[in-house]
């Protein structure tokens, strides 16, 4: 729930509302490959991410 | 008004405790785990600063995290819809990280810390500034400017990757911001990874390659201009484009597309740990000197913008200490302060600057006579006597104590004049990279087989690397180009010109191990190949007794000036504790650990046996 205010109070303050549709859609392939069991470990060379 | 700032999850996790705006404590969380570069919540160095400062955590005010989550997934998702779809992979194998850990920080940050004792999470506020803030803020608020132009560069914070401020009063102003992808320390860091070095880690191995590189050679001179020609457009305001078509680092997996630079450089990526070649050196140089233009660039633009009088620096790029060498020299700015933890743990401390100063309002007091407020960066654990001789005691150690700081820093002066090189590990533990004499190995700066002997049986790490010189703040001018301080040893200047011994005839034709071994000048192992030196002046406001050992060698010598590299073998965390000393001192070709007020000599020590191989408890950097 804090997590959800706190994203709402981030899409205010930067106003990129065109991002909505598009967090909501990744979130939920994210969520998808969670459910798959991928492993949460950073697989990167420079932690970017 | 307690502040305690915290930087976790990348790299180099730290943290940092401030009382009503000065630093009390701060440590890298590394130090206490044992693994380079930790990145986890620095649930250690969060307890030791607490325990430091008598503090509990519901004492504190504020939890400061040095960057904003929400902030760098807006940039991860714009930049996979960008790139859409490449990056598929790379953004299957990131998300179960977001979703699982970082888009729940705050939970992940109360949980970590209620494990140290249980918080007040009413009393106590979390708050995240943004990546560029802190580095700024841990640039300018311990500096002794009032007013300060501030440059920060990194490899990426949530977008910037580079930042231009204005530092007045207890005020930052961003004035102007580089974003992603386009990034001097992610060039930096391809090079490097082209080069086989870690990225992260192997920046500090490139740097001290590029000397070996052939100035003025056509083969430079022609990396330079691939460099700038295809991979990255220089603007005059010291912002750069970097051409995409040649990095992978936006979606991939690695740095850059191998076989493209292979082609565009002429020879493939270099394995790691395999042979250096003229090549190699010559990159290095390359991308070196691209870099200094660019920090020259982005220094005559703050100057535009700000006309301040001074500069502070911070960011992992401000640790390219040749590069800031070049900028003073450069005469834009009257003085440079440039922060020791210029990296992300220094992160930690610049979040607790910025929620004291610029959230909560509270007025900033300089002190223009002081050298700054870092106090000289010995802000990690100190260990008394009592938990040496512990130590001593645990591996029936022989040992000696001394009666007075005299007579110590007399026989060690004593000992390094005859060749010895010995661990010292003394009061508190440096904050950021660089030993700075607290836990450091010392070595005569004179004998010409030092850089072998310290790269080879000491460090154990490749033999090229240079060693810097650590001397009293009086005498710098006696063996160095320069003529003001340079405390945390972040900047590199020339060898005096009288000290230089003039390269033998054809000397830029020779193999890399034959330019090793040529004697640069009178103090041999800190003089680099090309007469620089990553000079560290030491002042006996803060460090009396280091500065005292100094002015002891010179003495019996004449020279003030030592070797001075941390206290770790290669790809280990700089020691903490007199145990990591001991162990350290024991497993290496070291002489004599000096600990306090204690003296061990090698010859008197019982046979070291472990169980395993200790070399592979550490992984190369």
């Amino acid at each position: 729930m804090d997590f959800l205010k706190d994203l709402w109070g981030f899409m205010k303050a930067r106003k990129k509302w065109w991002l909505a549709p598009l967090i909501f859609v990744l979130l939920l392939i994210g969520i998808l490959i969670v459910l798959g069991g991928s492993s949460a470990i950073s697989p990167f060379i420079y932690t970017l991410f | 008004m307690i502040i305690l700032g915290i930087s976790a999850f990348y790299h180099d996790s730290a943290a940092a405790i401030i009382e009503n705006g000065e630093v009390i404590a701060a440590a890298q969380e590394e130090r206490f785990t044992r693994k380079k570069h930790d990145p986890d919540f620095p649930v250690n160095a969060a307890r030791f600063c607490l325990e430091y400062s008598g503090r509990s955590i519901n004492d504190v005010d504020a939890v400061v995290f040095y960057d904003k989550p929400l902030l760098k997934f807006e940039r991860l998702l714009e930049t996979y819809y960008a790139y859409a779809p490449k990056g598929l992979k790379s953004f299957m194998m990131s998300m179960p990280v977001w979703l699982k850990e970082k888009l729940f920080l705050k939970k992940l940050i109360w949980e970590a810390l209620d494990t140290i004792e249980k918080v007040d999470r009413k009393k106590v506020k979390l708050l995240f500034p943004e990546h560029h803030l802190s580095h700024a803020a841990s640039a300018f608020y311990p500096s002794s400017y009032e007013r300060a132009a501030i440059l920060t560069i990194d490899g990426v914070g949530e977008w910037a990757t580079a930042s231009i401020c204005l530092g007045e009063g207890n005020k930052i102003t961003i004035l102007k911001e580089l974003d992603f992808p386009h990034s001097l320390g992610l060039l930096y860091s391809a090079v490097t990874y082209f080069c086989g070095f870690k990225v992260n880690s192997g920046e500090y191995k490139l740097m001290g390659l590029a000397p070996y590189g052939n100035h003025n050679s056509e083969q430079v001179k022609h990396f330079v201009s691939v460099i700038k020609t295809n991979l990255v457009e220089l603007k005059e305001d010291g912002s750069i484009f970097l051409n995409q078509d040649y990095f992978n680092y936006a979606t991939g997996l690695r740095m850059v597309y191998d076989d493209k630079w292979k082609q565009l450089f002429g020879f493939p990526r270099r394995n790691s740990e395999s042979l250096i070649e003229q090549n190699h050196c010559d990159l290095a140089l390359a991308i070196q000197q691209v870099t200094e233009e660019v920090v020259l660039n982005l220094g005559k633009e703050a100057k535009k913008l700000t006309n301040a009088d001074y500069l502070c620096m911070a960011g992992g790029v401000a640790l390219n200490c040749v590069a800031n060498g070049k900028l003073d020299d450069a005469k834009i700015f009257k003085q440079i302060f440039i922060t020791p933890a210029a990296g992300d743990a220094g992160g930690a401390l610049g979040a607790a600057y910025a929620a004291h100063y610029i959230y909560y309002g509270n007025e900033r007091k300089v002190d223009p006579t002081r050298l700054d407020g870092l106090k000289g960066s010995y802000l990690g654990t100190e260990h008394s006597d009592m938990e040496i001789n512990t130590v001593a005691k645990k591996y029936r150690a022989p040992c000696k104590q001394f009666e007075t700081e005299d007579a110590l820093v007399e026989k060690a002066a004593a000992l390094i004049a005859e060749g010895n090189i010995i661990g010292w590990h003394q009061g508190r533990m440096e904050f950021g990279p660089r030993a700075l004499g607290a836990r450091s190995i010392i070595a005569d700066a004179r004998n010409p087989k030092m850089q072998k002997k310290l790269n080879l049986k000491i460090k154990y790490r490749e033999g090229f690397r240079p060693f810097a010189p650590v001397v009293p703040i009086e005498d710098v001018s006696e063996y160095f180009e320069h003529n003001d301080i340079s405390p945390y040893m972040l900047l590199v200047k020339p060898v005096k010109v009288n000290r230089r011994i003039p390269y033998p005839s054809n000397f830029s034709a020779k193999e890399l191990l034959d330019k090793l071994y040529f004697l640069r000048s009178d103090i041999p192992s800190i003089t680099h190949i090309d007469y620089s030196a990553r000079l560290q002046t030491v002042h006996k406001e803060t460090n009396l007794r280091f500065w005292k050992l100094l002015n002891a060698f010179k003495k019996i010598t004449g020279y003030s000036v030592m070797v001075n590299t941390s206290f770790n073998v290669r790809g280990e965390p700089i020691v903490n504790t007199p145990e990591d000393s001991y162990r350290c001192f024991m497993r290496t070709d070291m002489d004599y650990l000096i600990a306090g007020n204690f003296i061990f000599d090698k010859k008197d020590q019982p046979e070291w046996k472990e169980k395993d191989d200790w070399r592979k408890e550490f992984f190369l950097d």
